[in-house]
């Protein structure tokens, strides 16, 4: 067996490149590396054939627990994707090429990315988007530090509805960037606290944070605090769930600047954390100073429509230390996940899959309400996803569900302190009549369950 | 090609989504709801597959061509790591589900892969621990500048100001220091293409927070004083950063960390093998040593004593969050897969071949290009195409002779400090036919750039466009379809 895997030459073909060298083995290509800086031994395995490796790695995997029925969303859903999207992005032609920087030679990545901007567009009402950032919460970032370098201005507030993850890396951004980071209390709907917002915004907010539907799945229509954002000069970034689009009023009808999104819905697998999808569309008066890659359309010499990367005068490789971003790169082949899967379910089949998941959980909401001791966490106005409050710690319960085969959701707690009762729920197409059905009745006898033992 | 959009036409069905209905929900308040669908393309199942199947094959790939792209580092993407990354056992978890039982009892697979991956990766760069959050190289080297800032803030040393960067550095070197804050000092090279060193040893001072390096740099060239500027960045207490970009030169032949080296990112897609994408999902884990480790970003991966794995939040002094979770999972399996392949033997045969294949091409080229002097290389060279002006010709108009003749095209104008930059790295998967082919198809090119230089000024001619109008792009700002 070869002990370089993957690599093309042979012993003879060495032996040829030697001799055209002048050389007699490869110690002499590395006499630039003094002896004294090189390493003594590398202490890793000894490798593995491609059979051995993909039994370790099966053994490995099948260490995740797998046969657990997922109510837990939290910003990552587990929807439905059709085959035909691992069929298409499988292909090697789009993700093994590079950076269409050779635009003649790359523009299946360019009109798919092309494409991508488009959807992004239409799906949230706005008018520029860009083809992709790293996921939902960096993209959230890049919102708020593009509408700070709109503004002029040094301070971005945030509404707790928005997802606490996402909250956790903008104090870690904004701390490290010197950026001074404030939040507003989720006001006692569930919803976005119109009052405290007038009362927080300053002369020196320039980006003001929402989420619709928020963490806690809560709507609203943000469109009256979005018009206070603006009377103070400041600009509204709205992060959103896509698959929620189907249906909900878009951020560009409610006003706001700049839109991102966590595009992980759209075709791809939760994947234990990524690669994930950002997504960041803003108005057009601010494209000049949008982050990430842009695709525009274009003509060749004979007039033939064409596809380059454009506005490239903003980006890091030209503009170097006065780059809008230090961001390099978009995540394409998930950005092409996420066409192939809108163009698959198409216009009709979109409307179709954001109907059954709020259907599913209208369903589990009436069903959960019988139940002795739960009650609702805030109001009724929900997509796929809402909060429920229980007797006692929702962390405790879950981990009792789990012992039943159930991810029965996320516990609040976790990220809010003062509401370790609450449980947050969220249904996909994917879920069963019942399958809701049988995680109410587990649900039901733990509650009651532990009042025995009480 | 028309958009799919335009092969849009109302009532078309696509894939059918869903069979079963549960339930009518209630009418949700028409305030809360959009006026009109959006509008999505209603094109068949099989239309949308023929589409994107015919958009594929406007690509140039490293699956369908030799991509010599230099700093890129384009080797073949194994598909025995594609089909261990996804595995559903790996695919399908929750990111949140460690949160909810036992502490990341549900996921101890793919905490025992990243936990490997990290100890592997800390093994083969020479440094202590390693996050694998960072989700592309520059977001690795914005990471570690934002961990150069803790450490030096933690230090109670608040006069650093600035980090000193090569001219020949990656773009993104001197835009991530100046999202951290700092001033950015930049030191030209001398005739070897090294940072020089007086210039350097003149800006060094003890206000340098660190220095950012690539080492063999981006013309190929590795630093043998580069021992002696570690030494005189920590006199300093000034963090030594390596960027990894040109890792593959090097791979198990010499570490960083052993050097003097205190933060480096590593590109996974580059020398680990996982695929470029098209621009993306990449990712950029950075490795530090120990008096950096408090620093790192949450959360952190632990193996308790009877084996299994966990994950840790309570960093006091870590600089947070920089990505949701644990970075792009399914990229760091690939890696990890690659990783198990290769194998002690297989690094360092894999970094051999490398440097051996660029060496070859380098020598087989350098009198095409004009140049005497036989040299040595590490994992890519730089020639200047400036000899081709006379013709008229430049080097991007080489570059779309290429792209006719079923190469895709070097890096060019790339680094700055050499004037028509040619940046070729050939990698270990490619043989020596084919590189053979590559040079015997620059030297047609070379002839032609003298014998019919319009010829190449025309070029390409076997794509679906020519060249395209970049300035009307940037005018009109056409960017989604009306």
């Amino acid at each position: 067996m070869s002990k370089t895997p993957f690599c093309a030459t042979s012993e003879q073909d060495q032996e040829i490149m030697f001799k055209t060298l002048g050389i007699e083995s490869f110690d002499d290509l590395f006499a630039a590396i003094p002896d004294h800086l090189r390493a003594d031994s590398v202490n890793i395995p000894d490798g593995m054939s491609e059979m051995e490796m993909m039994q370790h790695l099966r053994r490995v995997a099948s260490k995740n627990a797998s046969h657990l029925v997922n109510f837990c969303g939290a910003g990552f859903y587990d929807h439905y994707i059709p085959a035909a999207v691992n069929a298409l992005s499988s292909r090697g032609e789009f993700y093994t090429a590079y950076t269409p920087y050779q635009p003649e030679a790359s523009q299946g990545t360019l009109q798919a990315a092309f494409e991508y901007q488009t959807a992004i567009c239409r799906l949230t009402g706005m008018e520029v988007a860009n083809a992709s950032l790293f996921d939902g919460g960096s993209a959230l970032i890049e919102g708020a530090m593009m509408a700070l370098r709109h503004t002029r201005r040094n301070r971005v507030l945030v509404d707790e509805g928005v997802n606490p993850i996402y909250r956790e890396m903008l104090r870690t951004y904004t701390h490290n960037l010197s950026v001074e980071y404030a939040e507003v209390p989720l006001g006692k709907n569930g919803i976005a606290d119109r009052e405290a917002f007038k009362a927080a915004m300053d002369d020196q907010t320039g980006a003001v944070l929402f989420q619709n539907p928020n963490f806690f799945g809560c709507l609203d229509n943000l469109k009256d605090v979005i018009d206070e954002v603006h009377e103070a000069s400041a600009l509204a970034v709205v992060s959103v769930y896509p698959i929620a689009l189907s249906h909900i009023e878009t951020p560009g009808a409610m006003g706001a600047d700049i839109v991102t999104g966590e595009g992980q819905s759209l075709g791809l697998p939760l994947n234990f954390g990524g690669p994930y999808l950002g997504f960041f569309a803003a108005r057009k008066k601010l494209v000049r100073k949008m982050p990430g890659r842009i695709v525009g359309e274009t003509e060749d010499g004979k007039g033939r429509r064409g596809y380059v990367l454009t506005l490239q005068a903003r980006e890091q490789h030209i503009r170097r230390e006065k780059a809008t971003s230090n961001v390099c790169s978009n995540v394409q082949v998930c950005a092409l996940r996420a066409i192939i899967y809108l163009s698959l379910v198409g216009r009709e089949g979109f409307l179709e899959v954001g109907r059954e998941c709020m259907d599913r959980a209208s369903y589990a909401w009436h069903r959960l309400m019988e139940i002795d001791g739960v009650k609702p966490a805030f109001n009724r106005r929900f997509f796929n996803e809402f909060a429920i409050r229980l007797p006692r710690s929702a962390k405790t319960v879950v981990s009792e569900l789990i012992e039943q085969g159930v991810a029965g959701g996320f516990p609040v707690g976790r990220y809010y302190e003062e509401m370790d009762n609450l449980l947050l729920l969220a249904f996909t197409e994917k879920r069963t009549k019942e399958e809701i059905d049988l995680f109410a009745t587990k649900l039901e006898s733990t509650l009651n369950r532990v009042e025995e033992i009480v | 090609m028309k958009l799919i959009y335009e092969k849009s036409s109302p009532g078309r069905p696509g894939v059918q989504m869903t069979s079963i209905k549960i339930s009518e929900s209630e009418e949700i308040p028409s305030r809360y709801l959009r006026s009109a669908p959006p509008e999505l393309p209603e094109v068949s199942e099989a239309e949308v597959v023929r589409h994107f199947t015919a958009l594929s094959r406007l690509n140039y790939s490293i699956d369908t061509h030799f991509y010599p792209l230099g700093s890129c580092t384009m080797k073949y993407n194994p598909k025995a790591c594609e089909a261990a990354a996804n595995l559903p056992e790996l695919t399908e978890v929750h990111p949140l589900w460690p949160q909810l039982w036992g502490g990341g009892m549900l996921t101890q697979g793919s905490l025992a892969i990243l936990y490997r991956t990290e100890r592997m990766l800390s093994e083969i760069t020479g440094l202590d621990e390693f996050t694998l959050q960072p989700m592309a190289g520059a977001h690795g080297e914005l990471t570690g500048v934002m961990l150069m800032a803790a450490y030096h803030d933690d230090q109670g040393n608040d006069q650093k100001d600035h980090i000193i960067v090569p001219d020949s550095a990656h773009g993104t070197n001197p835009a991530s220091a100046m999202l951290a804050g700092y001033d950015v000092v930049t030191i030209p090279s001398d005739e070897k293409g090294m940072m020089d060193f007086d210039f350097f040893r003149e800006a060094l001072n003890e206000k340098t927070a660190g220095v950012m390096l690539t080492c063999p740099n981006t013309l190929g060239v590795f630093n043998t004083r580069i021992r002696e500027i570690c030494d005189a960045v920590h006199a300093v207490d000034g963090l030594m950063y390596y960027d990894g970009a040109n890792f593959n030169a090097i791979m198990g032949r010499y570490k960083p960390g052993e050097i003097g080296f205190d933060i480096c990112h590593l590109n996974l897609h580059k020398s680990f093998a996982t695929p470029h994408g098209g621009g993306g999902p990449g990712a950029g884990p950075v490795g530090v040593v120990e008096k950096l480790r408090p620093y790192l970003p949450i959360s952190r991966v632990k193996r308790r004593t009877e084996g299994t794995y966990v994950l840790h939040y309570d960093e006091p002094k870590s600089i947070g969050y920089i990505a949701p979770f644990y970075g792009n999972f399914g990229i760091l399996v690939r890696a990890y897969a690659y990783m198990v392949s290769l194998g002690k033997e297989g690094l360092l045969g894999t970094s051999n071949r490398a440097v051996l294949n660029a060496n070859y091409l380098r020598e087989r080229l350098r009198l095409l290009f004009g140049v005497e002097k036989a040299e040595r290389c590490m994992h890519e060279f730089v020639f200047s195409g400036d000899f081709l002006k006379k013709h008229g010709v430049h080097v991007l108009d080489v570059a779309k002779g290429l792209i006719d003749r079923g190469f895709h095209p070097p890096t060019i104008y790339f680094p700055l400090n050499v004037s028509e930059a040619v940046m070729i790295e050939p990698t270990e998967t490619e043989d020596l036919d084919t590189l053979d082919r590559f040079v015997d198809v620059m030297k047609e090119i070379f002839e032609l750039a003298e014998s019919d230089p319009n010829a190449l000024h025309e070029a390409p001619i076997t794509t679906p466009v020519g060249r395209l109008d970049e300035v009307k792009a940037a005018k009109d700002m056409r960017l989604s379809c009306e």
